[in-house]
C-alpha cells in the first residue's frame, strides 16, 4: 500500500466522526418516531401537515433568488475588480467585509437601517416620497436582503477566482478577430465561466437554504419566513421530538441535494476543461 | 484606405503602414522608444531582440492591445492608433496560441468569420480552405486540448489568416515548439506568406528565425531601434557592436587601432591584423573587433595572409560533425572561438587569420546611449553567441 495514503487519515477520520456518523445517526433516528406509527411516520407527518410541508417552498423561495442574485451580481463586480488597479486591495476588502460581520450584526444593522423608523424610511418620508414607512423588515424582504448581504462575498470571491483563471489572451485573441466587448463576453468568457458559476450557485444556494438566524431576527419566523431549519429546530429543541427534528433535517438535505444535482447535471453539459490561465 | 475597403473579413491590402515615433512606457520605464518603421503591403518584417527589448510591446501596439504613450500609427495616411483592436482588422498569432478551449478547431477558425457576419455557406467554405491550408482538415472536430503543440500552432495561424487580414501579427509563434517542429513550422510560415502574400510582422528573439523568414529585420534593444535592414544587410553589416553580437559575431576582441583608413591596421595580442572600420575609430584608440567563428581560419605556419595572422593555443575542441568548434586563447588571455575542418587537439599551437572585410571594428561605447548599455551588449552577445554554434550545427 502506498504509505502517502496515510496522509489522508486525519481528513478521513474528521469526515467519519463529524459528518458521516452524525448524519447516519440522524438518519437512523428519523426512522424511529417518538410516538410510534412505523418507520416513515415522521416523514408522513411532515408531508401531511401543510404548515410543515410549506417550509420547503418558503425556504426555496428565499434561497434560490438569493443565490441567483449573488451569482449575477458577482459577475460584473468581479469583472470590474480583476486585473491590477489602484486601490484594488481596499475595494476587495470592502466587498469581502460582510463575511466578518456575521449574520447577527447584519440583522442588527438591517433593523436599524431598513426598519420603520430606520434611516431609509425616515429619509424617504423626509423628501416626501412616501407617507407610510415601507415594510422592509420582519418579512420576506428583510431575510432576502440579509441573505444577499452575507452571501455576496462568497459568490464574489469564487467568481473572481474563476475569472482570473481565464487566460486574458483569449479575450485579446477574440478582439483581434473582430469580437466587440459584448461578443467577447458572450462567446468566450461566459462559456468558460459558466461551470464555475454553476459551482458558485450551488454553494450560495446551500448557504442560503440553511438560513436560520436572519429568518428569526429580520424575518417573520411564524409566517412568511417560517423556513425549514426553524421548523427542525422547534421540533427538536422546543417540542423535544428529536426524531421528527432529524426527519426534517433529512428532508432539508434531500432538497439541497436535489437542487445541487440539478445544477451539476446542467454543468456536465458544458465545457469544463482548462481555461488556459493560472487557475 | 485600400481599394477593396477595410472591413475585417474582406481581402484587402494596403500601400504602407507607418509607425511614427511610436512609444510605449509603463510608468517610468520606456518599453518602446520612438520606433520609426514603414511596412509596405505584402512585406514580411521581423522584430528581433532579446526578451525585454520592446518587440512584443511594439506588436501589441500595432494590434491595438496596448495604447501608445507617444507617436502615431498610420495606415495609408490614416491614423489607426486610436482604433480598438476589433476594428483594425489585423490578425494575430499569440505566443501561447490563445485558442478558445471550449470550441472545436473548426469553431476557433470560424470565429472571426462569425464575428464579421460572413454568410454561413461562405464561412464554411473559407474555414474549410483555411483548415486545408494548414493540413488540419482531419482534426476539425477536435478541441484544442486534444491537439499537439504544432497542431495548435497551425490552428492559431489558420484562425488568424482565414479573415485574410490586412496585417498578420505573430508573437514568437514558434518559441513553445521543440527544435525539429520549429524548423518545420518555420518553413510552413514562409510557405504561407509566399502563397497568401499577407503582410506580416513577426516577433522573435531567434536571429536564425528572423534571417530565414523576413524580408526586413528590425533589431531592437531596450526599446530602441538598433538597425533596420534586409537580412543580408544586418547579417553582413551590423550597425553596431550590439547588433553584431546578436548576429553571431561571437568573438568580440579588444584591439588598438594603429593605422588610418577604412581598413585600418589593428594590434591584437601583440600581432598586427587588418579590419574594416564601422564606427570611424581614430588611430591610437581602443576598439572592439567583431569576428564570426566561421570567418576565422587556421593557416599553416609561415604562410602570409592579407589580414595578418594571430598565434593562439587550442584549449577546447568540440566535434560538430563536418567541422570542429574550437576555443583557443591568444597570448594576452583573450578567448577566440573558431570553426575549422583541421583536426586540432588541445594544446596545439596554431596561427589564425580572417579576411579584413570580415573583421568589423567598432568603437568602445558605440552600442548604447548609456554607460551601462555597453555592459548589456556584452552580456547579451555572450548569451546569444553562445546559442549560435548549436543552431549552426542543427
Amino acid at each position: 500500500m502506498d504509505r502517502t495514503l496515510l496522509l489522508a487519515a486525519p481528513g478521513v477520520a474528521f469526515l467519519l466522526l463529524l459528518f458521516c456518523y452524525p448524519f447516519g445517526y440522524g438518519l437512523g433516528l428519523s426512522f424511529q418516531p417518538k410516538d410510534g406509527g412505523g418507520a416513515l411516520a415522521n416523514y408522513r407527518r411532515f408531508f401531511d401537515d401543510p404548515y410543515l410541508r410549506e417550509t420547503i417552498w418558503i425556504t426555496l423561495k428565499l434561497a434560490v433568488p438569493a443565490a441567483l442574485v449573488n451569482c449575477l451580481a458577482a459577475v460584473p463586480v468581479a469583472f470590474r475588480t480583476r486585473g491590477p488597479f489602484r486601490g484594488r486591495r481596499l475595494i476587495t476588502t470592502l466587498l469581502v467585509m460582510p463575511i466578518t460581520l456575521g449574520t447577527v450584526l447584519t440583522a442588527q444593522g438591517l433593523l436599524g437601517y431598513l426598519g420603520p423608523n430606520g434611516w431609509l424610511n425616515k429619509a424617504l418620508r423626509g423628501i416626501g416620497l412616501i407617507d407610510q414607512p415601507l415594510e422592509l423588515v420582519h418579512n420576506y424582504w428583510g431575510v432576502l436582503a440579509s441573505l444577499i448581504i452575507t452571501g455576496f462575498p462568497f459568490a464574489y470571491l469564487l467568481t473572481l477566482s474563476y475569472l482570473t483563471g481565464i487566460d486574458p489572451s483569449l479575450e485579446q485573441a477574440a478582439a483581434t478577430l473582430g469580437a466587440r466587448r459584448a461578443q467577447r463576453f458572450r462567446y468566450v468568457l461566459l462559456p468558460l465561466l459558466a461551470p464555475g458559476l454553476a459551482i458558485t450557485f450551488c454553494l450560495s444556494f446551500v448557504l442560503a437554504f440553511a438560513v436560520f438566524p436572519s429568518a428569526q431576527l429580520v424575518g417573520d419566523p411564524r409566517g412568511e419566513t417560517h423556513v425549514i431549519s426553524i421548523e427542525a429546530y422547534q421540533a427538536a429543541f422546543q417540542k423535544f421530538d428529536y426524531a421528527l427534528g432529524s426527519a426534517i433535517a433529512m428532508v432539508m438535505a434531500a432538497v439541497m441535494l436535489a437542487v445541487v444535482l440539478l445544477v451539476l447535471g446542467w454543468r456536465s453539459l458544458l465545457y469544463r476543461g482548462a481555461t488556459g490561465g493560472k487557475g | 484606405m485600400s481599394p477593396s475597403g477595410s472591413s475585417p473579413g474582406s481581402t484587402s491590402s494596403f500601400g504602407s503602414l507607418c509607425c511614427e515615433r511610436v512609444s510605449r512606457s509603463f510608468g517610468r520605464q520606456r518599453a518602446l522608444h520612438e520606433l520609426d518603421l514603414e511596412i509596405r503591403g505584402g512585406e514580411f518584417v521581423a522584430l528581433l531582440g532579446p526578451s525585454g527589448c520592446g518587440k512584443s510591446t511594439a506588436l501589441n501596439c500595432l494590434a491595438g492591445l496596448l495604447p501608445l504613450t507617444g507617436g502615431a500609427i498610420l495606415l495609408d495616411g490614416e491614423r489607426i492608433d486610436r482604433l480598438a483592436p476589433e476594428r483594425r482588422g489585423f490578425g494575430m498569432v499569440f505566443q501561447n496560441y490563445a485558442l478558445f478551449p471550449h470550441m472545436t478547431v473548426r469553431g476557433n477558425v470560424a470565429f472571426g468569420l462569425k464575428m464579421a457576419r460572413v454568410p454561413k455557406a461562405r464561412a464554411r467554405e473559407r474555414t474549410d480552405r483555411a483548415l486545408e491550408l494548414v493540413h488540419l482538415t482531419a482534426h476539425a472536430h477536435k478541441r484544442p486540448g486534444q491537439l499537439s503543440g504544432g497542431q495548435q500552432q497551425r490552428v492559431a495561424i489558420a484562425r488568424a489568416v482565414v479573415l485574410e487580414p490586412r496585417l498578420v501579427l505573430m508573437d514568437e509563434p514558434l518559441s513553445n515548439l521543440d527544435a525539429a517542429l520549429r524548423l518545420e513550422m518555420r518553413t510552413e510560415i514562409r510557405r504561407l506568406h509566399q502563397r497568401l502574400g499577407l503582410t506580416t510582422v513577426y516577433v522573435t528573439h531567434d536571429q536564425e528565425e528572423a534571417l530565414s523568414l523576413a524580408d526586413r529585420l528590425v533589431v531592437l534593444r531596450d526599446g530602441r531601434t538598433q538597425q533596420i535592414g534586409t537580412p543580408e544587410e544586418v547579417y553582413a553589416r551590423p550597425a553596431n557592436r550590439y547588433v553584431a553580437g546578436f548576429m553571431g559575431y561571437r568573438n568580440m576582441l579588444d584591439v588598438t587601432v594603429t593605422g588610418p583608413g577604412p581598413t585600418p591596421a589593428l594590434t591584437l595580442a601583440g600581432s598586427r591584423i587588418t579590419g574594416t572600420d564601422r564606427d570611424g575609430v581614430p588611430v591610437g584608440e581602443r576598439a572592439t573587433a567583431a569576428v564570426r567563428p566561421e570567418d576565422l581560419e587556421v593557416v599553416p605556419d609561415g604562410t602570409p595572409h592579407p589580414g595578418g595572422t594571430l598565434p593562439a593555443t587550442v584549449e577546447v575542441v568540440e566535434y560538430h560533425g563536418r567541422e570542429l568548434a574550437v576555443q583557443a586563447r591568444l597570448s594576452d588571455g583573450q578567448a577566440l572561438h573558431l570553426r575549422t575542418r583541421e583536426r586540432l587537439a588541445p594544446d596545439d599551437e596554431v596561427r589564425v587569420a580572417a579576411p579584413p572585410e570580415r573583421v568589423l571594428v567598432f568603437g568602445p561605447d558605440d552600442a548604447g546611449d548609456a554607460d551601462d548599455a555597453g555592459e548589456d551588449a556584452r552580456g547579451d552577445s555572450a548569451t546569444y553567441a553562445g546559442k549560435r554554434p548549436k543552431a549552426v550545427s542543427a
